[in-house]
């Protein structure tokens, strides 16, 4: 049992000073920084995995014929054969306004009502892209095929893999989802720690008391449970604490994320398991708190006849 | 040899055998002691400041496992006893503290019934028992005193009750008299001779030679630098006798 059920008669045994020390307060702020971090590691993970899914069988054709003309061409001639091949679940050539909008956030016009004629804009020889899903797991094989594809129907053009420069950001990702729950880890060793700290500064203070109950017959396990006890209600106040903060804070981002509908911030979310996790984590930390608590103070009176 | 009764085989309730005690790397505190108790019977432990008195009764109370001999106590092997059947011995042996060693937090109510919570009899049953141990006492008005607001020969009660509560068939109390006036002394020793009389053992380590001679068939063991001793020969038995 997490909270022992001990006598109201024996709980006097220990004077009644609950949440008097720093235990509690201590554990709400391990508590409230283990949920962040952990909602953190979760979003990171989730995005990244997103974000590795949605790159990873994805390529853009860049064709830099000069002509303009042939280069359109040459962009839609490719658009219908890929289309065409079992390999390729869509493909789609990228409209040359939607390459102006893009870059005229760069130039500065975008916003302003300028954008499709700015003159610089406009005057710049911008390249036809050919965005292409490949289908299957065989995407070694796939980019072979398109390789011989994009020579017949544009020559010259450039293939350029998403993985290529989305990769390395998917990688940054998930390795601030790892630091995320090493961090995870890393609070929930501090949580232990502190309540081995408890534990043993609790037996330290009472140990008069302990003394007496062992010399009128009372059994390790019976001082156990009323430390156990006054410690497990202890970390549980500061558990449901901290975790109330966590909440308040992970429900205040949340309203503010989902104002957020571009780029990467859209693969960002703890999804149902992540919920769960976060909901579980304070029943676990109770728990542990509470084993933690039982086996320190067996080790500790065992040293005593 | 000293023994503190004619011995019995097999009929001991306590027996010291060759015990010798030392804390650490040091010198023995105690050495070669070796005694038998015998049930219902009263006894007295003297000596000199620091002769090992208190070492001895940590042993009896089992606070302490002596560094070599045989202690056996009921008629089991104590220095070999897994440590955890020892609750179960020490809750047949009551102690008396010199510094009572009250629950500070505790009523005298609570602190009188704790060996009885502690082997698990409910509340229902306790009342009755506390309550008359209170009167007992004479602190039936101070049952919801703490013991910082009661008198040093009121907490000497309440630390007796505590030790006699449970009907323990071992009763040992260090200097139980060294905190209170001649007429408390008296009244104390009253209350060991009483449970004495309902068979319990009592052992007394004291160095009030007037309180020994208030007890009749009491037996007297007397320490000197960590050996036992025996002082009038009365206690003295025939070495065929010795377990």
């Amino acid at each position: 049992m997490i909270i022992p059920r001990v006598p109201v008669q024996h709980r006097r045994l220990l004077p009644d000073r609950r949440l008097s020390g720093p235990t509690p307060w201590v554990i709400a702020i391990l508590m409230m920084l283990t949920l962040l971090a952990a909602a953190a590691g979760v979003g990171l993970a989730r995005s990244a995995n997103a974000i590795g899914s949605a790159i990873a069988g994805r390529v853009t054709v860049q064709i830099v014929t000069a002509n303009p003309v042939t280069r359109a061409q040459q962009a839609a001639s490719l658009r219908r054969a890929a289309a065409a091949q079992p390999f390729v679940r869509s493909a789609r050539s990228v409209e040359q306004e939607e390459l102006r909008a893009t870059l005229g956030q760069w130039f500065g016009s975008e916003g302003s009502g300028e954008g499709s004629d700015d003159p610089v804009l406009k005057s710049l020889p911008l390249p036809a892209l050919v965005d292409i899903d490949f289908v299957g797991e065989d995407r070694s094989g796939h980019m072979r095929d398109l390789q011989a594809l994009v020579a017949r129907e544009a020559p010259g053009a450039r293939i350029i893999p998403h993985a290529e420069w989305l990769g390395p950001v998917a990688r940054l990702i998930r390795s601030l989802a790892w630091i995320a729950g090493g961090m995870v880890v890393l609070m929930t060793l501090a949580s232990a720690a502190v309540v081995i700290m408890t534990a043993r500064a609790a037996l330290a203070t009472h140990y008069p008391t302990i003394e007496m109950l062992h010399l009128i017959g009372a059994t390790d396990r019976q001082i156990t449970r009323l430390f156990q006890r006054r410690i497990a209600i202890d970390t549980a106040y500061g558990i449901a604490l901290g975790s109330a903060v966590a909440a308040a804070i992970l429900l205040l981002i949340g309203w503010q994320w989902s104002g957020v509908t571009a780029g990467l911030a859209t693969t960002a979310s703890l999804g149902p398991a992540g919920w769960v996790l976060l909901l579980a984590l304070p029943l676990l930390a109770i728990a542990l708190a509470a084993l933690t608590a039982r086996q320190t103070l067996l080790a500790a009176l065992k040293k005593i006849l | 040899m000293t023994d503190a009764a004619p011995a019995r085989p097999g009929g001991a309730m306590v027996e010291f055998d060759g015990v010798g005690l030392r804390y650490g790397p040091d010198a023995e505190v105690l050495s070669d002691i070796s005694f038998n108790l015998q049930p219902g019977s009263f006894y007295f432990l003297t000596g000199a400041s620091g002769a090992g008195k208190t070492s001895l009764l940590k042993m009896l109370y089992l606070a302490q496992r002596p560094s070599r001999g045989i202690v056996r106590l009921f008629g089991e092997d104590l220095v070999a006893m897994p440590r955890h059947r020892l609750p179960g011995f020490r809750r047949r042996i009551g102690v008396v503290f010199q510094d009572f060693r009250l629950i500070p937090h505790l009523s005298a109510r609570d602190n009188i019934a704790l060996p009885l919570r502690v082997a698990g009899v409910g509340e229902e049953d306790l009342s009755g028992p506390v309550g008359e141990m209170l009167s007992w006492i004479g602190l039936g008005d101070r049952a919801d005193a703490r013991p910082a607001t009661l008198s040093g020969g009121e907490q000497q009660r309440v630390a007796i009750a505590r030790a006699v509560i449970a009907r323990p068939q071992l009763l040992v109390a260090d200097e139980p008299t060294g905190n209170v006036d001649p007429d408390m002394a008296m009244r104390l020793l009253g209350l060991f001779e009483a449970l004495n009389r309902l068979g319990t053992t009592v052992v007394v380590a004291t160095h009030d030679i007037h309180l020994i001679s208030r007890i009749e068939n009491a037996q007297m063991m007397r320490l000197e630098k960590g050996r036992l001793s025996d002082p009038t020969g009365a206690l003295r038995y025939p070495p065929a006798n010795r377990v």
